[in-house]
């Protein structure tokens, strides 16, 4: 449980960690918190050749901190899920991700873990990637040419596979600041608090009286990728909360989520957890407090 | 191919050099080559906490930590929140409450509850669970170190230390 031998680099710049990426291609890995990376080096599931911390860039405006301009927030790609958890303006305007930061591992772990470190590994399991997808967010990325905008719909790939090419890094997400109207919810099942989750749900929508639309409803745990339950979301959308209602969007995700078998759950079992979760979520949306 | 990296790091005050290998844990060099063996090596992949030490005054996993990324930092263990005294009501109470059997996980449950108190000193018995949950014990089931922390909790409130 000891990571295997490796070099390590802390560049002062953008420049100089564009350089390491160059040299060493397949063989760096970029290190921020390392609290996903850590625990796969002890566990030598990856060997990489070098580290590249880039926290020595956190100075710079472009990967770090949360800021809000012209009906966006941008949180960078440095920012800590502590520093997201007591945020005012993700409590205020990307609530849903104010409510995914609790589920995120433990304190200790909080305090290091890095936004972007938890969007480039985009494990399924994970929160902020389903966030992203949810509410329809885009990824900076950067590289010594410059900067490249990608909707996270289209950033996530495939199981632990991103749109990142060689070279480039994940700068910052970029989220609507929530609309007057629009409410999100974000619940997840976990064996354990803290733990990775079996199933997560990321809802949000316009709620009118109990009326939805423009509903997103994507999934963690429930694929290779945030999954994004567009059958669902049609049966709901325009739809009135009812029991119907929700019946529907329950039934349609057996046809677009694609949990496998794990030693503790069959994918039965957690197609199951989805519809309860969902049923929950919808509930929450539309009877906030209830 | 890794060389080993000169590193200056402020341990419970005392600025500490050392040339240490990039892969080495945080954990692991305060135990081996510090001696402080307060801190422990437990699952060493981030869950059981028994390995919680501070880096400029937040704790942090000493196992998902390298030394080379706490170079000029602070590193605080729990023999210098001892020896400072900081912990002593809450040492108290952990006796007084049978909140340790084997000790295993006692540095790092002291380590997260101090934080705890600092950070949400109207914590209610759930939160101070939730707090915790990163932290395990095998011996006592929580129940005593929850009644520690909450008695704690209460009395630094009153302003009496215990």
């Amino acid at each position: 449980m000891k990571a295997p031998q490796f070099d390590y680099a802390k560049p002062a710049s953008l420049a100089e960690a564009f350089d390491l990426l160059e040299r060493h291609g397949d063989e760096a890995k970029l290190l921020a918190g390392g609290q996903t990376l850590m625990a796969t080096l002890n566990m030598r599931l990856s060997q990489p050749g070098i580290l590249i911390d880039i926290t020595g860039l956190a100075n710079l405006a472009a990967l770090s901190g949360i800021r809000a301009e012209a009906g966006r927030v941008s949180v960078g790609a440095l920012t800590t899920h502590r520093q997201i958890e007591r945020s005012e303006l993700i409590a205020q305007q990307v609530t849903m991700l104010a409510q995914a930061v609790p589920h995120i591992a433990h304190i200790a772990i909080r305090n290091v873990g890095t936004f972007g470190g938890s969007i480039a590994f985009a494990d399924p399991a994970a929160e902020y990637p389903v966030c992203a997808v949810a509410l329809n967010a885009d990824i900076v990325l950067v590289s010594r040419q410059g900067e490249r905008r990608v909707p996270a719909r289209q950033f996530f790939k495939a199981l632990y596979e991103t749109d990142l090419k060689p070279g480039e890094m994940v700068a910052r997400a970029e989220f609507n600041a929530q609309p007057p109207g629009y409410r999100s919810v974000f619940m997840e099942l976990a064996r354990r608090h803290g733990d990775y989750a079996i199933v997560g749900v990321a809802a949000h929508a316009k709620v009118t009286g109990n009326l939805l639309s423009d509903v997103s409803l994507a999934y963690l745990g429930m694929g290779g990728i945030p999954m994004l339950a567009r059958k669902a979301m049609a049966a709901l959308e325009g739809k009135a909360y009812a029991p119907d209602t929700v019946a529907a969007a329950q039934a349609a995700l057996a046809g677009e989520l694609d949990p496998s078998d794990d030693l503790y759950s069959t994918t039965a079992t957690k197609l199951h957890l989805a519809r309860v979760l969902t049923g929950r979520a919808l509930a929450a949306l539309t009877q906030p407090g209830a | 191919m890794a060389g080993k990296r000169q590193t200056a790091i402020i341990v419970n005050g005392v600025t500490e050099n050392r040339a240490v290998e990039p892969r080495t844990h945080l954990i692991d060099y305060l135990r081996d080559e510090l001696g402080l063996t307060g801190a422990h090596a437990g699952c060493e992949h981030g869950v059981c906490g028994a390995c919680t030490v501070r880096v400029d005054g937040q704790i942090v996993r000493g196992c998902l930590t390298l030394v080379v990324q706490t170079d000029g930092k602070r590193v605080d263990t729990i023999e210098g929140l001892s020896d400072s005294g900081e912990l002593a009501d809450l040492q108290k109470a952990f006796h007084e409450h049978n909140a340790l059997q084997c000790g295993f996980c006692t540095p790092g449950m002291l380590m997260a509850a101090q934080d705890l108190l600092r950070e949400k000193p109207d914590a209610n018995r759930d939160e101070i669970r939730e707090y915790m949950s990163g932290n395990y014990c095998r011996c006592t089931g929580y129940q005593a170190i929850v009644d520690a922390v909450e008695e704690v909790l209460a009395a630094r409130k009153q302003g009496v230390r215990a």
